[in-house]
């Protein structure tokens, strides 16, 4: 199979490297490893299924509420977050949340930035636009910093750094900083520590990304066991959080259930080490903290999944990471086959909307829609049907109306015209029957090659007799024999 | 159009012709899974917190002070970061004196641009209030403000907290109510539930990934 298929044309896309990343069996086993202790330990955090599946439901609602009210909700938190002193900004694009960034922190003259874990920065390129821009943007997060050391992008979005092992890891820090190598982990740890603790204390911007942002109180909160975010929101003079429109939440107390969710699906913790809530820049009176403190709202396709009743449901998002813990086919290709900053199934719901259904258009059917992902979302979202809505907007013809951006990059006449084929047959008794026959008479005529069907398969021959037959000749024997049809 | 409108008229517009959702908040399942009798609050507290390598100690009031020099001397520490504004200070520079223990006492009292340096890398030890505890989760709730900053629970490798018996409430809820939080919080309110840890190589968990290596809990009994 491989020889017949030239791989460099293929790794631009998902099936080729899916191809790649079936083949590596050290990537298989880190992943297959990672994946089998996650979602042990996600089963052992909910040992009660009631109370499990009753916090689902209510994390859904909670969600679904937010939703029902974004707008107002978005301009609650602008409001209260400007009365508590942090500057809210706001950006339909990655560019301009990108330029807002670049101009706060030019106006600071910084040259150095460390930045706690954050998603939505990893969708905005930042570190690469920064460091266009003659700022280094250094990530702080260990699983990563290991990942920006080797140039590579995370493969989780909990756990950035999983498809490598401590020998790889090992081997980085030698070459990259120079220290000997060791394979204990703890050493490995340290050595990361003691190098950020450095740029900690140099940086002149923290960026960081946000879990919860609530309205009520113009909070922004965040989850995390390093103390990455704490550092990077607490010691640089500047700190600016990056989010999208889809964080916010009502009530103070709503992320009582949401946090619990979170943490129990994404890594099996009662709660994270921290759990970090800022309302506000350093006071007049207080000694530390930063003296400004920056939002920037990024919408970046967002809006657009929200247009839509059933693809609004991507945005119960809280980002835990469950459903590719849980995905048969993550687990076996790893997050950068997607090639996408969100991989698993959310990456493949949610990424349409950032950058088109065309540019990822293996992505709706690179699923078995076994249904795993859907059962274990903390907020329910269905992701199966999602997907399945997705593989229908895929093959819209022009004519459609497009909902989602970049749809019909699938669609094909033919197809078109096969479907509308086999919808004719399967609705007239007369035409299919006349078929039927037909294909059992001249089955032999089956040409040998049927598109990739035949590439790892013999082409089906129909049989010489249908089951029709068959049954039709089985029901008259029982009969003549004097038997129960 | 700035951003901000061409947002929000999309959203408004997706929202044409619909209501909002009513709230349906229900308390029940985020507190009564989470109820503890008086007698097995402590234990439910400490034993989560050791499960994830925290020092927990229970002890009369009165004896904090010497605890701390304990802690101090079987580690050989040689400096201690505090609060030198609040009652648990003094109460520390008072038992100082009195005791002679060596350890140097660092008072948190002036902006951190003025020592950043000695703060990040010369510190051993700190020594912070808590705002009360939870059960449910097993953690601490810190509330720094000008006497007591952020940093303080973060930067040393060594962070010692006292909590009061009598301040452990049984579940997060319960605490935001009993605290009324959504009144209005402070610049940063932290919730500590064990030393700083990372899982990204491997999922091996090793502690003191960025901030303190060691977390002890003093828990004041008659407090």
């Amino acid at each position: 199979m491989s020889q017949r298929i030239p791989v460099t044309e293929l790794t631009s896309s998902f099936r080729g490297r899916a191809t790649d990343a079936l083949a590596d069996s050290q990537l298989r086993t880190n992943f297959r490893v990672a994946m089998d202790s996650l979602m042990q330990k996600r089963a052992d955090a909910f040992p009660d299924e009631d109370e499990r599946e009753g916090l689902r439901e209510l994390g859904n609602q909670i969600k679904a509420r937010a939703l029902s009210r974004l707008p107002d909700l978005l301009e609650q938190l602008e409001a209260k977050l400007t009365e508590n002193g942090v500057h809210v900004h706001w950006a339909e694009t990655t560019e301009e949340a990108n330029r807002i960034v670049h101009t706060i922190i030019e106006s600071k003259q910084g040259s150095q930035v460390v930045k706690g874990k954050s998603m939505v920065s990893e969708e905005m390129e930042m570190n690469d636009y920064l460091a266009e821009r003659d700022i280094e943007c250094l990530e702080s997060d260990m699983g990563e910093y290991i990942v920006q050391l080797d140039g590579e992008k995370p493969s989780h979005i909990i756990m950035p750094a999983i498809h490598k092992n401590r020998r790889q890891v090992s081997k980085l820090f030698h070459n990259k900083l120079g220290v000997d190598e060791t394979d204990d982990v703890n050493e490995l740890i340290q050595i990361g520590r003691r190098t950020l603790r450095k740029k900690f204390l140099e940086a002149d911007v923290g960026v960081s990304g946000v879990n919860f942002a609530i309205a009520e109180t113009g909070t922004l909160l965040l989850v995390e066991n390093e103390g990455n975010g704490r550092m990077s929101t607490t010691v640089p003079p500047v700190h600016v959080a990056v989010t999208g429109i889809e964080k916010v939440v009502a009530n103070l107390r709503d992320v009582v259930p949401l946090l619990s969710l979170l943490t129990r699906s994404a890594l099996g913790q009662p709660i994270t080490t921290y759990v970090n809530m800022i309302s506000g820049p350093r006071k007049a009176d207080e000694l530390d903290g930063p003296e400004e403190v920056h939002l920037v709202l990024l919408d970046n396709g967002r809006s657009g999944a929200f247009a839509d009743a059933q693809l609004r449901q991507t945005l119960n998002c809280i980002r835990c990471g469950a459903c590719m813990n849980h995905c048969p086919v993550y687990t076996r290709v790893g997050g950068h086959t997607y090639g996408e900053v969100y991989p698993g199934p959310i990456g493949k719901i949610v990424t349409p909307h950032m950058v088109g259904l065309d540019h990822v258009p293996d992505h709706p059917s690179a699923s078995s829609l076994c249904g795993a992902c859907g059962e274990v979302c903390p907020v329910k979202i269905p992701i199966p049907e999602l997907l399945q809505r997705l593989r229908q907007e895929n093959v819209k013809s022009p004519e459609e109306p497009p909902v989602v951006k970049g749809s019909g990059a699938k669609y094909s006449r033919k197809e078109r015209a096969l479907w509308r084929i086999w919808a004719t047959l399967n609705s007239r008794p007369a035409l299919y029957k006349g078929l039927l026959w037909a294909a059992t008479r001249f089955g032999k005529l089956t040409p040998g090659k049927l598109g990739p069907w035949t590439d790892n398969h013999t082409a089906p021959i129909p049989a010489r007799r249908s089951l029709h037959d068959l049954a039709k000749a089985h029901l008259n024997a029982q009969t003549k024999s004097g038997g129960q049809p | 159009m700035s951003a901000r409108d061409n947002i929000l008229n999309k959203l408004r517009a997706g929202l044409a012709g619909t209501t909002p959702r009513p709230d349906q908040f229900d308390e029940a399942l985020v507190t009564e899974p989470w109820q503890y009798a008086p007698e097995d609050r402590v234990q439910r507290l400490r034993s989560l917190m050791e499960a994830v390598h925290t020092e927990v100690y229970t002890l009369a009031a009165a004896n904090w002070p010497a605890k701390v020099q304990e802690l101090l001397d079987s580690r050989k520490l040689s400096n201690l970061l505090y609060a030198p504004g609040t009652e648990y200070g003094q109460q520390l520079t008072v038992h100082w004196a009195e005791a002679g223990a060596k350890q140097d006492l660092l008072a948190y009292d002036r902006p951190i641009e003025d020592w950043k340096e000695e703060l990040f890398w010369q510190v051993d030890a700190s020594i912070t209030s808590t705002a009360g505890a939870i059960a449910a989760t097993g953690s601490l709730v810190l509330w720094p403000d000008r006497h007591e900053p952020r940093l303080m629970s973060l930067l040393p490798p060594l962070h010692i907290a006292l909590l009061k018996a009598s301040e452990i409430e049984d579940n997060l809820y319960g605490m935001m109510q009993k605290q009324n939080w959504s009144a209005g919080l402070p610049t940063n309110l932290l919730l500590v539930s064990g030393p700083s840890k990372t899982a990204d190589i491997e999922q091996v968990l090793a502690y003191g990934a960025h901030g303190p290596k060691e977390l002890v809990v003093l828990i004041l009994e008659d407090a």
